[in-house]
């Protein structure tokens, strides 16, 4: 009999059975709940493709176990847009021409968005530089990830500010 | 070849423009479906298991655990695997390798497939392969690029001269007030594309359907069509987004055959996805390379021969050979010319195209020895290389098709400070001691167009259809030839339906080779034209058209109007024609290659100029690229802001040849000892800072009906010369090996 674990994701309050006690979260994602919008480019904590939120913080879904993640809220690159509307992170990707390939980016993007709720970069280029840079881009579209994360950083701050006024 | 373009389009209206990715909302929203993404139905996990030693044979595999294992389906080996109906070691088109595919137990390299576990689930065909637990009879592996000797050999590369002789090299050295002689080396690379090599194959009947990335589709059908005995048409490939390419895409290899094999034989659809480790071997890698460079200079700077002798490393099974030497054939004005080339046969994985094959391994150490040369001449680099311009290609004295070389060394210089720079090394530190060096090099990359069709349908309502089975690796093959085809059809961008990345479409070619744009986008253009020139004809004979009788004028197709070329107050919109000849459809089509006179008569490359500032602690040599300026003309850009994104890429891969990547062979036991993420290093964003590019404007009215020269990989070259370059300036030690390492400057 498969244990069950109760997982929130993207917003959706789902019991998950699992089949097979060594699943990760990321094959779990992608191969069992069709969300495959999270990648693989490792299967071992080296690249950061597979990165999503839990609980709000940015993990390696490959490096995680699902059964150890009962309980637990999962957001992943298919939850992050708010229906039509694209995440700060999400469009500031686009207009700085922040990927090549795409493969990499699901993972930068979660990573971003878990920098920016740091909040320990800030607009800084180096600190945004150093605090992304568990995600590797083969395509080597770091110089666009940069300024995304940069002007995402300040428009959610400024969107922070007049919601706050 | 016309001296013009075809006039029926004004470029501009979408050709030229930066606009963002066409593909981008699907790529940042994780709906951008790669190859893995795919989970049929019913569907099967296969895993193979890569061999632990380099050389020897397999004489033991637990079958019996690893098909006891719960969710274990099959297990295949040399023994029970059902029969290919091509040879593994036959080349049924070009881009084919020999590879391993159970044919038998001997082990060539390591990491190659020796046996295939299907399983229910990944988790199960995972931990049966581990429970194979493999026996070898093991040969001493022969993995050191001196472990075997060189032997010479007639085509480098994909077809390439293996030996290039231009005047008399002899000559040139003994007339030679100043000459260097100097040997560096290059590490085996591998291309570690984000996506892993991935396939999701599903038999009906004797109809393949492969999800899978490929450069090359429809070689990619023709080659597995060829394995499995059937027509090339029973081949469905679908490749609508490539997690990269690099150039390791492009070839069926083993381990998709073995996935497609256990689909038919277990009547199920399969998906394998490579791991990062199995990336170390059986899907090609850049060769390791030895190269001498001999270089004979009169007093005043003048080139009397470049003398460039290349050693790369191949399989013991295969051929490919890095074609390092000829990259210096074409750049500098030398006396003479002597390129040639030998390989080793080691016990590895054949190596295959990766990003600039030739171009990037040949001109890092061309541009370090110029450096090196300079500074026995007490010449500026820079100056040392306009001293030896070529004004016509050097050997064929051809001229070239367009060369704006000289612009991108002003602009580049300029852009960089490159004047101040002092000539003799170890002169700069910045403010906090670090030693500062600046080196430069020129980038230089052919211009090869390869074959293509594509198909345009106009519809009434005035938007259209077009096809082509172009790939999008990320490059921007989506946006750039979307746009290339909207201007052809004089629509703009959104009328569009741009359709590629499958089979099935007319051929669109191959994106390597820096070509893509040029050689789809041709055709699209053509097929294109092929619409406009019927609609002309349609309104040109229709009395009810202002266009009527203005069929010698000829047309000019602008949003989705006709106008009479030279008087712009006749016009009329195309839903105009098309309602009143019925409302039909017009089809068009067209194919783009180079026309064999225009190679003939001119020489045809992309240029550039890279300035690199490095930053080095003196006391641990801990080495950092600072700056990075790049000027490249590439003839007409598409789209500016995909073509920066390219050539920053090519920079970066350019900073990683030079000081990271590195597959490391235990010598002893043949294996590679950091095949993975953590071992092998490739930059991360930390690595990159203060990059700067400039596009110098180049017009080329040879090159191809649209003028473009490519940008995918001009930028790595250069680049490693000017890093390599910098850090003799920064430390005064030249280090004669990429990638250059801490130790090499800590030991002096
Ligand atoms: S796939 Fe998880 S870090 Fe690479
Ligand atoms: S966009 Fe291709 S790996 Fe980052």
């Amino acid at each position: 009999m498969s244990p069950s674990i109760s997982l929130t994701i993207n917003g959706e309050a789902r019991a998950v059975a699992l089949d097979d006690p060594r699943v990760t979260l990321l094959d779990l994602l992608r191969e069992r709940l069709d969300l495959p919008g999270t990648k693989k480019g490792c299967d071992r904590g080296q690249c950061g493709a597979c990165t999503v939120l839990v609980d709000g913080r940015r993990v390696n879904s490959c490096l995680t176990l699902a059964a150890t993640l009962d309980g637990a809220e999962i957001t992943t690159i298919e939850g992050l847009a708010l229906g039509e509307e694209l995440h700060p992170v999400q469009a500031a990707f686009i207009e700085n021409d922040a990927f090549q390939c795409g493969y990499c980016t699901p993972g930068q993007i979660m990573s971003a968005v878990g920098l920016i709720s740091e909040g320990s970069a800030g607009d800084d280029p180096e600190r945004i530089r150093e605090g992304m840079s568990g995600n590797i881009c083969r395509c080597a579209a770091y110089h666009g990830i940069t300024i995304a994360v940069q002007e995402a950083t300040r428009n959610m701050i400024r969107t922070d500010k007049e919601d706050a006024a | 070849m016309p001296d013009t373009l075809d006039p029926h389009v004004r470029f501009g209206s979408n050709s030229g423009q930066p606009v963002t990715r066409r593909d981008g909302l699907a790529k940042v929203t994780g709906t951008a479906t790669f190859a893995a993404d795919n989970t049929p139905d019913n569907m099967l996990y296969a895993v193979f298991v890569p061999a632990a030693i380099a050389r020897g044979r397999v004489t033991g595999l637990d079958t019996e655990a690893a098909a006891a294992h719960p969710g274990v389906t099959h297990v295949l080996t040399p023994q029970n695997r059902p029969p290919l109906q091509g040879d593994p070691s036959d080349k049924p088109t070009m881009f084919s390798f020999r590879f391993e595919a159970l044919q038998d137990d001997s082990v060539r390299y390591a990491g190659q497939p020796i046996a295939l576990v299907v399983a229910e689930t990944l988790e199960a065909a995972n931990e049966g392969a581990r429970l194979l637990n493999p026996k070898y009879e093991r040969l001493t592996p022969r993995t050191d690029i001196d472990d075997a000797e060189p032997y010479a050999f007639e085509a480098a590369g994909f077809g390439l001269p293996a030996n290039t002789v231009h005047g008399n090299p002899e000559a040139g050295h003994a007339s030679a007030a100043q000459a260097i002689d100097v040997t560096y080396e290059t590490a085996p690379q591998y291309h570690n594309a984000m996506e892993t090599h991935a396939v999701v194959a599903k038999w009906e009947g004797d109809h393949l359907t492969l999800d899978m990335p490929s450069q090359a589709i429809s070689m990619s059908c023709a080659g597995f069509a060829y394995y499995f005995g059937i027509p090339a048409e029973n081949v469905t490939v679908r490749s609508p987004y490539l997690g990269g390419g690099f150039g390791s895409k492009a070839i069926p290899t083993g381990p998709y055959v073995l996935a497609i094999l256990a689909a038919r034989m277990t009547g199920r659809p399969v998906k394998m996805m490579l791991t990062r480790q199995q990336m170390f071997g059986p899907v090609g890698h850049r060769g390791q390379t030895r190269q001498r460079l001999r270089l004979g200079a009169d007093d005043t700077g003048r080139l009397t021969v470049i003398d460039h002798e290349g050693i790369a490393a191949t399989s013991t099974f295969d051929d490919f050979v890095e074609p390092a030497a000829n990259a210096s054939q074409g750049i500098y004005a030398a006396g003479a010319l002597r390129s040639t080339h030998r390989a080793v046969k080691l016990d590895i994985g054949t190596p295959g195209p990766m990003r600039a094959p030739g171009e990037a391994s040949g001109s890092a150490v061309l541009e370090c020895a110029l450096d090196e040369l300079a500074e026995k001449l007490g010449l500026d680099p820079l100056e040392l290389r306009l001293k030896n311009y070529a004004e016509t290609e050097p050997g064929t004295g051809k001229p070239y098709s367009s060369k704006a070389l000289r612009e991108c060394y002003a602009q580049g210089a300029e852009r960089f400070g490159w004047n101040s720079r002092p000539r003799a090394p170890g002169q700069m530190r910045d403010e906090d001691g670090l030693l500062v060096g600046w080196g430069m090099g020129t980038a230089f990359f052919p211009c090869p167009m390869f074959m293509a069709e594509a198909n345009a349908t106009l519809r009434a309502d005035s938007t259209a259809v077009v096809e082509t089975s172009a790939v999008d690796m990320g490059q921007g093959a989506w946006t750039a030839l979307a746009q290339i085809a909207a201007d052809s059809l004089g629509l703009p961008l959104d009328k569009v339906d741009f359709q590629a990345g499958r089979s099935g479409l007319p051929d669109g070619g191959v994106a390597g080779g820096s070509g893509h744009t040029a050689t789809a986008g041709g055709a699209l253009h053509a097929a294109g034209g092929d619409v406009i020139r019927q609609l002309g004809e349609i309104a040109a004979a229709d009395p009810d058209s202002p266009l009527y009788g203005a069929g010698n004028a000829g047309f000019v197709a602008r949003d989705g109007r006709l106008y009479v070329a030279g008087d712009e107050s006749r016009s009329e919109a195309y839903t105009d024609i098309l309602a009143r000849s019925g409302g039909a459809e017009i089809a068009g089509n067209g194919s783009a290659s180079r026309a064999p006179e225009t190679a003939e008569q001119h020489a045809m490359n992309a240029h550039g100029a890279v300035f690199a500032e490095v930053k080095i602690d003196p006391d641990l040599c801990q080495m950092r690229v600072t700056r990075l300026v790049g000027a490249f003309a590439a003839g007409r850009i598409i789209n500016p802001r995909l073509a920066e994104s390219q050539l920053f890429g090519g920079m970066i891969w350019g900073i990683s040849f030079a000081l990271h990547e590195e597959a490391r062979h235990d010598h002893k036991r043949g294996h590679i000892v950091n095949a993975d993420l953590a071992g092998y290093h490739v930059p991360v964003n930390a690595d990159v800072s203060g990059l700067d590019v400039i596009t110098v404007h180049e017009e080329d009215p040879y090159v191809n009906a649209l003028g473009i020269k490519g940008v995918g990989e001009i930028g790595i070259t250069g680049t490693v010369g000017a890093i390599g370059n910098a850090i003799w300036h920064a430390t005064g030690k030249r280090v004669r090996r990429f990638p250059i390492r801490i130790e090499d400057l800590l030991t002096s």
